[in-house]
């Protein structure tokens, strides 16, 4: 199963010396520089063809495709060292950002240290597989139930910092990318359907124990911005904008749902239906595919891997971005229901775009800082 | 098992990896095929369904402003109403040029040319996707006229909306505050959602210290609209909540009465109820009239109104810091007492000036040659400088600023409208951190000596002498200036008061010791040797007063002023503060005429009509 260096294709052309030097992996660097361009063409059509929004978004982008180089630059076994005071240094400003919450009024996840503001919880996308990839790389897999207890620790603590602010849906995805690192890291299958089981049966227990008020609540919990009336009328809106784009869209720029201002959040967390309604089913099939093959290039860079650590990173970096894709694909098409998370590398704004391309950066790390001759 | 050391085993540990990242690598396709089978069934099999809701009448939910709540005074007339007006509306986001559109209207004459900077300020300020107003008030001529244009302009469109209205124009706009454009600023503290349809937001005084009483909640209506996006059927509606009322402690009659007795000049009176904080009047002069707020004040306009060196937009009541000079000197008297430093029938010799001991410095009194012996009531009554030169130095600084911070001077009263300022009650401690350079430091004895009579550092808000006055009338009892009383359900017409709110009140040595600074505040009145005697010669109930000069040049030493010769601008500021009936008080005021020349002459008239407003009414 070990990697021959002999057959691994050495450097030859000049692009690929390039690409070598920088420490960055040209695959998944392919699949991301369309998939980027991609969404600045639909989000210049989303946004009512704001040049404003578009260069805004381009110089986010340059600075996530930046901060991407910079962390592929950094081998694994310096991450592994930063990693247990990154996680101290989010828990902290996350404490903090909840004191200067209490102290302001009403929500605050933001935190202002002079020149930028930005999420501590962005710190914790990262922060939170990195810890638990750390707590397992020098333990025997699979982990006992004691060190069960101490990771899922890892993933609730700051998850339940972060739904505190409140924003349960960040909160949830952050667990998410945890307990993703939980079952690579090899429990066993009769524990995944024990846990899986549990909350499955409880799930619906609470829900129909639940006033209807209390259920509105929840869902209002889950997407505070959603319009009054329900989420109904995005998922009706979003339905009709997708459908009404059939096999082949109506055309760039041509989408009269997301023009006349019937679908909601369209530059953001609804622009997968914009994508829809102008390129059809065609277009978000391949959009779909494209997703698809950066989560398999990341997945083989996991497999690549040489140490528990960087595998069990690899991974959940790779699989926590498609939880991402599909949350959203699935609330925008109504399959799931409605929290904001916007569609990942395409949706306008947020510094969400910068953690997601620091990720890819921890991922052509760890494959260009192999070492290439093994035992 | 537990004995059993585990270990590691790298290729073990690598394969279970690969079956674990190919097993996310199967459920991961599964979902994807599951988000396109979705997808499919969208584009493919729906298609056709999702095609003519698309292309036919479309259903659009609109948001349905709340009605904002009405502002009454405390018997129940109204001080802010809704009145409804025509307006055009731009939803910039759903107009293909703004600018033609704009260029066009104003040809129609729907826009006024006047109005187009405050016009394009505001489309810089707000959302594209919220409707900005670019006329109010339209007449029915001119909504025709539009009518017959409509499908030139898409995203234009006529609404009846409600506009603010304050029906007594600049009455109390220092206490009322006004509303304007919602901008995208007042969204960062403002939930968007709630907001979705309203157009307007308290920006100053009760209009935005009660913004989320006034407000109200959203409601939405659900309307078919055709292809370009016109509504043409409402299908359901969910009401909005409207906004609570609110009451307050204002009295209207009262308010304006003192506004006439002020008319024409520059200054504050505030009149509180002593034993309850509630503010009956908050006279700010010259005030503007908040209508022009609510309407998109023209960018003229305003900047006439910031413009004008009488600075109407300026709160003098709240935010306007003047030195208290002599009105301060009951209470300094009443320190006297409570420290033990002086016995009330005690004399002291006046000369017409003071000197610290060992200082040739001379302190000048206001009247040249003298008062001769006087006791505390007479130094009061008189006015006496020296007296109460020569009790500050007995004193010292920080017996003073400790008994008068129980009076709330120089410190923020609290009262529950924004923006008030706290001033200064300087002390020892102040001094060492209010300036940097060490020589500066250094409290002088001197400077204990002029704030004996409220002079130097001293700065106090109208509002605050007002407060204070008022604690001197309860004989201690303080309560947190009150002007929002209570509120009142617009459904059910039920009104809510607010319980007074006490705050630590004043304690003397003796009880006893409040009636020779009240005695010798009604010596100042209704005294033969009183200063403001001329107001207390015919009033048929019983005032206690307190005159005060405020300087605003410093006079050299032994030099004489012409008054007539200063700059109108440079005349003394007048200050009177008062409370009546002096034996069981129902109203304390406090009033300051800018560059009004003399308390007794200018201040204390003004003072005793509005007084005689509250007191001499015919009670309905």
């Amino acid at each position: 199963m070990l990697d021959d260096p002999l057959d691994r294709p050495r450097p030859i052309s000049i692009a690929q010396r390039l690409l070598a030097g920088l420490h960055l992996d040209g695959p998944l660097l392919a699949g991301l520089f369309v998939l980027c361009g991609l969404g600045l063409v639909v989000l210049y059509s989303a946004s009512g063809q704001s040049s404003t929004l578009l260069t805004k978004q381009i110089v986010r982008l340059g600075v996530a495709a930046a901060g991407m180089l910079v962390i592929a630059q950094v081998p694994p076994k310096l991450l592994k060292i930063w990693t247990p005071w990154l996680f101290a240094a989010g828990i902290a400003l996350l404490v903090a950002v909840l004191v200067a919450g209490e102290m302001g009024k009403g929500a605050q996840r933001w935190l202002d240290i002079g020149f930028v503001r930005f999420q501590p919880s962005e710190i914790m996308k990262l922060a939170v597989p990195m810890m638990a990839a750390w707590f397992l790389m020098d333990r025997p897999l699979p982990p006992r139930l004691t060190e069960l207890g101490v990771l899922l620790a890892i993933c609730m603590l700051p998850a339940a910092l972060i739904a505190q602010q409140p924003d349960l849906g960040t909160a949830l995805l952050i667990a998410a990318s945890g307990i993703i690192v939980i079952l690579l890291g090899g429990i066993s299958a009769r524990l995944i359907v024990l846990f899986g089981g549990l909350a499955v049966a409880v799930a619906p227990v609470l829900w129909m124990n639940m006033h209807d008020y209390q259920k509105q609540r929840v869902l209002t919990f889950l997407n505070p911005e959603s319009d009054p009336l329900g989420s109904g009328y995005h998922i009706i809106q979003s339905k009709i904008a997708i459908g009404s784009g059939g096999l082949f869209g109506k055309g760039w720029l041509n989408g009269t749902q997301a023009k006349l201002e019937f679908l909601p959040e369209r530059a953001t967390d609804f622009i997968f239906a914009v994508m829809g309604e102008e390129f059809g089913l065609l277009g978000l099939a391949t959009i779909m595919i494209l997703y698809a093959l950066i989560v398999v290039r990341g997945l083989y860079i996991a497999i690549q891997a040489q140490d528990t650590y960087s595998r069990l990173l690899a991974g959940s970096i790779s699989l926590t971005f498609f939880v991402y894709v599909f949350v959203n694909t699935g609330m925008v098409t109504g399959l799931l229901p409605v929290v904001g998370v916007p569609l990942p590398l395409i949706s306008y704004g947020g510094t969400s775009m910068v953690t997601l391309m620091l990720g890819f950066g921890i991922l052509m790390s760890i494959h260009s800082h192999r070492k290439l001759v093994t035992q | 098992m537990a004995a059993q050391a585990r270990l590691k085993e790298h290729w073990r540990e690598q394969r279970m990896f690969l079956y674990r990242a190919l097993a996310a690598g199967v459920i991961m396709t599964a979902l994807i095929l599951f988000v396109i089978a979705r997808l499919v069934d969208l584009q493919v099999l729906q298609f056709e369904h999702f095609k003519d809701l698309s292309r036919g009448n479309r259903v659009r939910i609109e948001p349905l402003p709340p009605t904002r709540g009405l502002i009454y005074d405390r018997n129940g007339a109204i001080l802010a109403e809704n009145l409804p007006s025509y307006q055009l509306e731009m939803i910039p986001e759903q107009v293909p040029d703004v600018d033609a559109a704009l260029a066009e209207l104003m040809e129609l004459g729907l826009i006024r040319e006047d109005d187009m900077e405050r016009i394009r300020g505001d489309l810089a300020r707000q959302s594209s996707f919220r409707p900005t107003a670019l006329s109010y008030r339209l007449s029915e001529e001119a909504v025709a006229r539009f009518a017959v244009n409509r499908q030139r302009f898409p995203g234009v469109d006529i609404q009846a909306r409600l506009i603010r209205h304050y029906p007594h124009g600049s009455v109390a706009v220092h206490a009322l505050g006004y509303v304007g454009s919602l901008s995208e600023r007042d969204l960062q503290t403002l939930s968007a959602e709630s907001y979705a349809g309203t157009t307007h937001v308290g920006k100053i005084g009760v209009e935005k210290a009660r913004e989320d009483l006034l407000h109200g909640e959203v409601g939405y209506r659900q309307v078919l609209v055709n292809a370009q996006g016109r509504g043409l059927q409402e299908l359901e509606r969910d009401r909005p909540k409207p906004g609570g009322d609110a009451v307050l402690a204002l009295d209207l009659q009262l308010q304006m009465d003192a506004e006439q007795a002020l008319a024409g000049r520059r200054g504050a009176i505030v009149a509180i109820e002593p034993f309850s904080g509630h503010v009956l009047a908050l006279v700010s002069q010259p005030g503007y009239d908040p209508n022009k707020f609510s309407v998109g004040i023209s960018t003229a306009d305003y900047r006439g109104l910031q413009e004008n060196p009488d600075i109407p937009l300026f709160n003098r009541a709240l935010r306007g810091l003047y030195p208290p000079g002599s009105t301060i000197k009951p209470m300094i008297g009443l320190a006297g007492l409570h420290y033990g430093v002086m016995e009330p029938w005690q004399r002291t010799f006046c000369l017409g000036h003071y000197s610290l001991p060992g200082s040739s410095h001379k302190f000048r009194d206001w009247k040249r040659g003298g008062h001769g012996h006087v006791d505390l009531e007479q130094a009061v009554a008189q006015s006496c400088d020296v007296y109460f030169y020569e009790l500050a130095h007995k004193l010292g600084i920080d017996n003073i600023h400790d008994f008068m911070a129980g009076f709330g001077l120089g410190s923020r009263t609290g009262i529950d409208i924004p923006a008030e300022k706290g001033g200064t009650l300087p002390s020892r401690d102040w001094k060492r951190a209010r300036f940097p350079r060490r020589e500066d430091k250094v409290w002088y004895p001197g400077e204990t000596v002029i704030t004996g009579i409220g002079q130097g550092y001293l700065q106090t808000t109208p509002l605050q002498l007002a407060h204070a006055t008022a604690i001197v009338a309860a004989r201690g009892e303080r309560f947190r200036p009150m002007l929002i009383a209570g509120t009142r359900d617009p459904e059910t017409g039920e009104t809510v008061y607010f319980d007074p709110e006490p705050m630590p009140p004043v304690r003397l040595l003796d009880e006893r010791l409040w009636d020779e600074a009240i005695d010798a505040m009604v010596a100042v009145v209704h005294g033969p040797t009183g200063t403001a005697r001329r107001i207390g010669e015919d009033a048929p109930y019983r005032i206690a007063g307190k005159t005060g000069t405020a300087q605003v040049i410093t006079i050299a030493q032994d030099e004489k002023y012409d008054e007539s010769e200063l700059e109108e601008r440079q005349k003394d500021h007048a200050l009177f503060i008062a409370f009546a009936p002096a034996e069981a008080p129902r109203i304390a005021v406090a009033v300051i005429v800018e560059n009004g020349g003399s308390g007794s002459g200018v201040a204390a008239p003004v003072a005793r009509a509005v007084l005689d407003s509250y007191l001499l009414r015919d009670e309905p």
